[in-house]
């Protein structure tokens, strides 16, 4: 769109290269670490289509819950000798120290969340403002975990921590498939399924579905409203936790106060393009995003074209189909 | 209102009751409504008198250099009072788009950094394209950021007010990464030399030097004063009834005949060119421009800004920006907690007094000045009277 602006003008660079060759050569790869990147987005925005479901609010502070997560496994794993280098353990104890750094990292994911409820959304539901009050609030909330982080921890990333060096599994089409990116991919697909269970068969699922509906009759019909809201945050939440270990386990040294902000956009386009308020769509639009994002990026030819790209995304799905690829289908889309 | 699902109309009620509640408790608390009520008490010449003395005040600000409020030997008196009237002027604009509106731009600072990039890219002798004189690049950067403007509205203006938000806070970043990442722009290197207006003092040197601040601020405080002029006119046209009543319910709005949809892409575009219109002011101050100065926290600066002052307020919203460009600057000692501080008093004001420190009038606007004051003179009417005065002025 720039590019269109400014072709009037006289140009001595080029503006963006397409690099086809680059394209094509590194093909496979790409596409196996677009899936990896897409796992986490997905997970990422399955807090926001949630709390969206329920509260039909874009919670702006979920990127925060997602970096206090990382904030937390960072210290778990740096308290248990993890380093810039691997560590030199039994795959039994690493595995044991992953699943610690991963309980603390949700806990604390989830209970970021559950403050950020109770103190900022909670106050604000009783007096039934305008939408705007509540969008201002979450990005007032985020601003201030964000520089509460900065205040504490200073503006560069934390030291990195690597869990274990990738060993090659199989080899597709020329290209090494690793097993972190396997971890990756089957686990976020594992917690998605059960999430989508969760919310289709668990009576407290039924009572989500409920409020995301229609909150008035819920509450008539005996829905503890207010439990319910809590109980999304800290789903939202958990599911962060998860997504902020593979976060560190793909980007070791990606600790840093705003790191959450940019990836929760990017997590949320994901929810619009698989349309916002469904489980399901969450999953399809971060691997999508996944895979579109880290295209661009080789074909453009810098790793920031990512985001570029990502919001480009976001607009056009907006533009074309605004419900998403899947539907709007926990509640029925409110005018 | 908010909206609701279908023709409840027992919460409504419930809400107009609320905010008319809200409107007489904040009657009794605030001492800035009692300003208000005296100001609007006064006759037209009294009104004007007293504006024509606080216009002097301000113009003179920047060479009075009191003692309590000066920030030096910290930060340039002059270059602070211009800061002061650059955030002003684009709390002004978001104003539009957030306070008159409804509409909640994350990214009010990627229009500030599309206008200052016109001005330094058809100004600096860093820039390979054609130059223009400065002045010049002002209407052009306005021009320019409106179609960014229209760009980013039109997508995202025909759904919910929600999108709208994220859609604003991602483009604040990608202007950002755009300017990075694109060799045209210079990234960190950035446009030196940013062109000025012309004119030279009696020594021969130019009168608008990146040191001296004061003609800066003149020229700013001008600035401020036209658009205040041509806001405050839009405001109170069909135009400032359509953004009010798209705010206080879209879907009754549309309803009544007003064309939503176009309304909402002019406040967004109108404020779009307030912000690059401040954004070309600020290159030429500084002079350069690089990829640096505009983050995604400025833009929440700007937010806080305008819901300090009040959303809907013009008055609340020069203010707010110039409290929120003064405090850092005068308090040297917790500039480095701006951004924590002011994100705190959205959740805090949100929480206890959303309307801001000077709150919106709620008036009859098309009858304007008589109706209100009739109105107004009719203390004890009934609660349905009150309730229809859903519009708002300064």
């Amino acid at each position: 769109m720039i590019s269109l602006l400014l072709s009037q003008l006289p140009m001595d660079d080029s503006w963006i290269n397409f690099d086809i060759q680059a394209f094509i050569q590194n093909f496979w790869s790409a596409t196996f670490d677009g899936l990896t990147f897409g796992a986490i987005y997905g997970l990422v925005a399955l807090g926001y289509t949630l709390v969206y479901g329920v509260l039909n609010l874009i919670n702006f502070a979920h990127s925060e819950v997602f970096i206090v997560g990382c904030y937390g496994i960072f210290f778990t794993l740096s308290s248990l000798g993890f380093g810039p280098s691997a560590p030199n353990l039994s795959v039994i104890a690493i595995i044991g120290d992953l699943l610690i750094a991963l309980v603390v990292g949700m806990l604390a994911a989830a209970a970021m969340a559950y403050i950020l409820e109770r103190v900022a959304y909670r106050p604000l539901r009783k007096r039934n403002p305008p939408r705007l009050v509540f969008l201002i609030t979450a990005i007032g909330a985020s601003f201030t975990i964000q520089y509460t982080i900065f205040l504490v921890r200073g503006p560069n990333p934390e030291p990195a921590v690597t869990m274990f060096i990738p060993t090659p599994v199989f080899d597709v089409f020329g290209t090494i498939v690793d097993s972190q990116q396997i971890i990756i991919v089957l686990a976020a697909v594992i917690m998605m399924v059960g999430v989508d269970q969760f919310i289709n068969r668990s009576r407290t699922g039924r009572g989500i579905r409920a409020v995301a509906q229609d909150p008035d009759t819920a509450t008539l019909m005996g829905v503890n409203r207010d439990r319910i809201i809590v109980t999304t945050f800290i789903i939202g939440g958990l599911l962060a936790g998860a997504a902020a270990l593979f976060y560190v386990m793909k980007i070791p040294s990606g600790v840093q106060y705003n790191g959450g902000f940019v990836l929760g956009i990017k997590a949320f386009a994901a929810a619009v393009l698989g349309g916002i308020g469904n489980v399901r769509g969450a999953l399809l639009g971060g691997l999508l995003l996944g895979l579109i994002g880290n295209y661009g990026q080789i074909l453009l030819g810098n790793s920031q074209w990512t985001d570029v790209v990502a919001f480009v995304v976001l607009v056009l799905v907006l533009l074309i189909k605004p419900t998403g690829i899947l539907g709007q289908s926990m509640g029925r889309s409110r005018a | 209102m908010s909206t609701t699902d279908g023709p409840t109309l027992v919460p409504d009620a419930q809400a107009a009751q609320d905010a008319v509640n809200r409107e007489s408790a904040s009657k009794k608390a605030g001492p800035f409504q009692r300003f208000g009520d005296r100001w609007n008490g006064l006759r037209r010449p009294q009104q004007w008198a007293f504006l024509l003395i606080v216009v002097a005040l301000a113009y003179a600000l920047p060479v009075l250099d009191i003692p309590i409020l000066t920030t030096e030997p910290g930060n340039d008196w002059p270059i602070t009072c211009f800061n002061m009237a650059i955030f002003a002027l684009a709390a002004v604009g978001l104003n539009v788009v957030v306070g008159y509106a409804g509409l909640l731009d994350l990214g009010y600072v990627a229009f500030f950094a599309v206008g200052s990039y016109v001005a330094a890219m058809l100004t600096s002798p860093d820039s390979p394209f054609l130059h223009i004189p400065y002045l010049w690049t002002v209407p052009v950067a306005m021009a320019v950021t409106m179609f960014f403007g229209v760009l980013l509205g039109v997508p995202t203006l025909r759904l919910r007010g929600d999108y709208l938000a994220i859609v604003t806070l991602g483009f604040g970043e990608i202007v950002r990464i755009l300017a990075t990442i694109i060799p045209a722009m210079k990234g960190q290197v950035g446009f030196q030399n940013v062109g000025r207006p012309p004119g030279t003092a009696a020594d021969g040197s130019p009168v608008f030097s990146n040191s001296n601040g004061t003609p800066w601020y003149w020229l700013a405080l001008t600035i401020i004063i036209i658009v205040l002029l041509l806001v405050g006119n839009l405001e109170r046209s069909r135009v400032g009834r359509a953004w009010v009543a798209i705010r206080e319910d879209e879907d009754a709005a549309e309803i009544m005949g007003v064309p939503v949809f176009k309304y909402k892409v002019w406040a967004f575009a109108i404020g779009a060119a307030v912000g690059g219109l401040s954004g070309a002011l600020f290159s030429g101050q500084i002079g350069f421009v690089n990829n640096q100065k505009f983050d995604v926290p400025t833009s929440i600066l700007f937010l806080a800004a305008v819901v300090l002052g009040g959303a809907g307020n013009k008055v609340g919203a020069i203010i707010g920006g110039a409290i929120v460009a003064y405090i850092p600057l005068r308090f040297t000692a917790i500039a480095d907690y701006k951004y924590l501080i002011f994100g705190l008093a959205l959740v805090v004001l949100m929480l206890w007094r959303a309307r801001g420190l000077l709150p919106a009038r709620q008036r009859l606007l098309a009858y304007g000045r008589t109706a209100y004051q009739r109105v107004a003179n009719r203390d004890s009417g009934p609660p349905t009277a009150v309730a229809a005065e859903e519009g708002d002025a300064k």
